[in-house]
């Protein structure tokens, strides 16, 4: 990272009363962590929409290496009649949830159907197994290329190693980050140079995430599974993968909203231009006052 | 951001969830670019680089996983057609399938017509498998039967044949074909040679120790263990073989992927 002065903001600074404006931009991100992060939010989006897609087809999870109707499931989004009237219901273990509207019951177009995910979070928005597969296999590969050109790109320049591996006095602050985060303090000065250990932790877990989706994603594959049989021992069979595949992902939706809530916080047009433009205007003490 | 504020940032958060409010499908427009011909032929590429990797990855011919015993599926889901219906198929249960012929016949030197006794006869592979759904269910079952590579063999394809094509009694009709006429209700299927010839793809007329049931395709059934559930031709009359898969019913290689689904099942 090369610290450099704003120019647009030095002549303000010659200004007494605004001279606190005066503020340190640093080159932030480079082009490749642009690119493959914007890239990286466009698969994932069409991903998980028509992943949940693809999820409706079959509504129901399971553990193990085999599993229909007709065996256990663990997790199951169905529509049934509860007392005559046509609801969803949600079924996680042996709890049942009502949750008409949005899972299992739902309107598409203002008609009621019987739909595991409502049409405004699936892709394509009406109930289409073999488009859905289009679209997220196409995407898949646009994922996996992507995670590989960054992953060997800032392996090779040490952008791993550098900005995201905690270092030792990183794993020792967590409890205090941990509580600045709670109290949505955002470091200032030289601290707000560098990744916190929360935001090193949390884009490492991406990291995982991304991998374990990929690598579930191809275990549930019948042809991949004769390349890689060893895969589906790991993960404990496909139906395992399957579920896994479905819990990963819920995960990346985790990391998203945290992602988003802190981009908010932090600042969405300093944080959103220093991932277009690479220029990432220091947040000062006096700024959060 | 001197003027950020808290609040502002609970504003800009409600806006954030409006967007996704809107729904995925409306941001990208996917059901309208869906319909598209031209951005179903974008889509498509991802099938063709899956299908060249993959046949890559398995230039070895390694064999899908095989399963023991005691995995198999209490209840193996029955799937598609559950019973062919008409007087033709019911006069064969009638007769157990004793005048039930399978005819090898297309591009090959040496046309076959084989009872199912004929076939039972033959060598014969069993294999404990795993069969996936597209729709994303599994069961595992035991097929019995004739390695459809022995089969082809013995009708001797000729250079120019590349694909089989497999017929069969069931007619699904229901779902319209893809931007198109509706395409025949005759449920059909194709592989090409590389999966024909794999030791593990049989004419199966055996599942769990016991001849096939009529939901899972008596008398007759594909297994290509390598891809998903719809490939596993069920009730198979004809297998034709051919260097082309146009002209054939809707002309994509098979019942589904004329309505849209992949011709390379692997994925």
């Amino acid at each position: 990272m090369t610290a450099e002065l704003d120019d647009r903001a030095a002549p303000l600074a010659e200004k007494p009363s605004l001279r606190l404006r005066a503020r340190e931009v640093i080159y932030r991100h480079t082009f490749l962590v642009r690119l493959t992060h914007w890239l990286n939010a466009l698969a994932i989006f069409i991903m998980i929409g028509s992943g949940l897609n693809i999820f409706n087809a079959h509504p129901q999870l399971y553990w193990g290496l085999k599993g229909s109707e007709l065996d256990h499931p663990f997790l199951a989004i169905r529509d049934m009649m509860v007392g005559g009237v046509e609801r969803g219901i949600t079924t996680i273990g042996s709890w049942s949830f009502d949750t008409t509207g949005v899972l299992g019951w739902s309107k598409v177009g203002g008609e009621w159907m019987g739909r595991a995910w409502p049409s405004w979070l699936t892709i394509p928005g009406n109930q289409d197994l073999a488009d859905a597969r289009h679209w997220h296999f196409l995407f898949a590969w646009v994922l996996s290329i992507n995670a590989l050109v960054y992953l060997v790109w800032s392996l090779g320049i040490r952008h791993v190693q550098r900005d995201l591996m905690p270092t030792v006095a990183d794993l020792k602050s967590i409890p205090r980050s941990v509580l600045e985060h709670i109290q949505l303090k955002h470091p200032t000065g030289e601290e707000a140079k560098r990744y916190n250990v929360l935001q090193r932790l949390a884009y490492l877990s991406l990291i995982a995430l991304v991998t374990g989706m990929i690598l579930t994603g191809l275990t549930m594959s019948p042809g991949f599974n004769a390349v890689a049989p060893w895969l589906l021992d790991l993960l404990g069979g496909r139906q395992s993968a399957r579920s896994l595949h479905f819990i990963f992902a819920s995960l990346i939706v985790a990391f998203i909203v945290v992602h988003l809530v802190e981009v908010v916080l932090a600042g969405p047009i300093n944080e959103v231009r220093s991932m277009i433009t690479g220029r990432y205007a220091v947040p000062q003490e006096h700024d959060h006052k | 951001m001197t003027l950020f504020t808290r609040r502002r940032a609970l504003i800009g958060s409600l806006a954030g969830a409006g967007v996704g409010l809107a729904g995925c499908d409306q941001i990208f427009q996917a059901g309208r670019l869906t319909e598209s011909m031209s951005f179903q032929k974008v889509l498509a590429v991802a099938q063709t680089w899956t299908l060249h990797t993959q046949r890559l990855l398995l230039s070895g011919g390694q064999l899908a996983k095989e399963y023991q015993l005691a995995d198999l599926s209490p209840r193996f889901k029955a799937n598609g057609t559950l019973h062919p219906g008409g007087e033709e198929y019911a006069k064969q249960v009638a007769g157990s399938f004793a005048d039930w012929r399978l005819l090898i016949d297309g591009l090959v030197r040496t046309p076959l017509s084989l009872s199912v006794a004929e076939i039972r006869r033959l060598p014969s592979r069993t294999q404990i498998t795993r069969h996936d759904c597209v729709e994303g269910w599994s069961a595992i079952g035991q097929w019995t039967g004739a390695p459809l590579g022995m089969l082809l063999k013995a009708a001797a394809p000729v250079p120019t044949a590349r694909y089989a094509v497999f017929h069969c009694a069931d007619n699904l009709d229901g779902e319209p074909a893809k931007g198109g006429a509706q395409a025949p209700g005759q449920y059909y299927e194709s592989v090409d040679l590389v999966d024909a010839y794999h030791p593990q793809s049989l004419i199966a007329y055996a599942m769990n120790g016991q001849p096939l049931d009529i939901p899972h395709g008596a008398p007759l059934r594909l297994r290509v263990e390598r891809q998903l559930g719809y490939k596993q031709a069920k009730y198979i009359k004809r297998i034709q073989l051919v260097d082309s898969l146009h002209g054939l019913y809707g002309g994509k290689g098979g019942y589904w992927e004329d309505r849209g689904y992949e011709w390379y099942a692997g994925i």
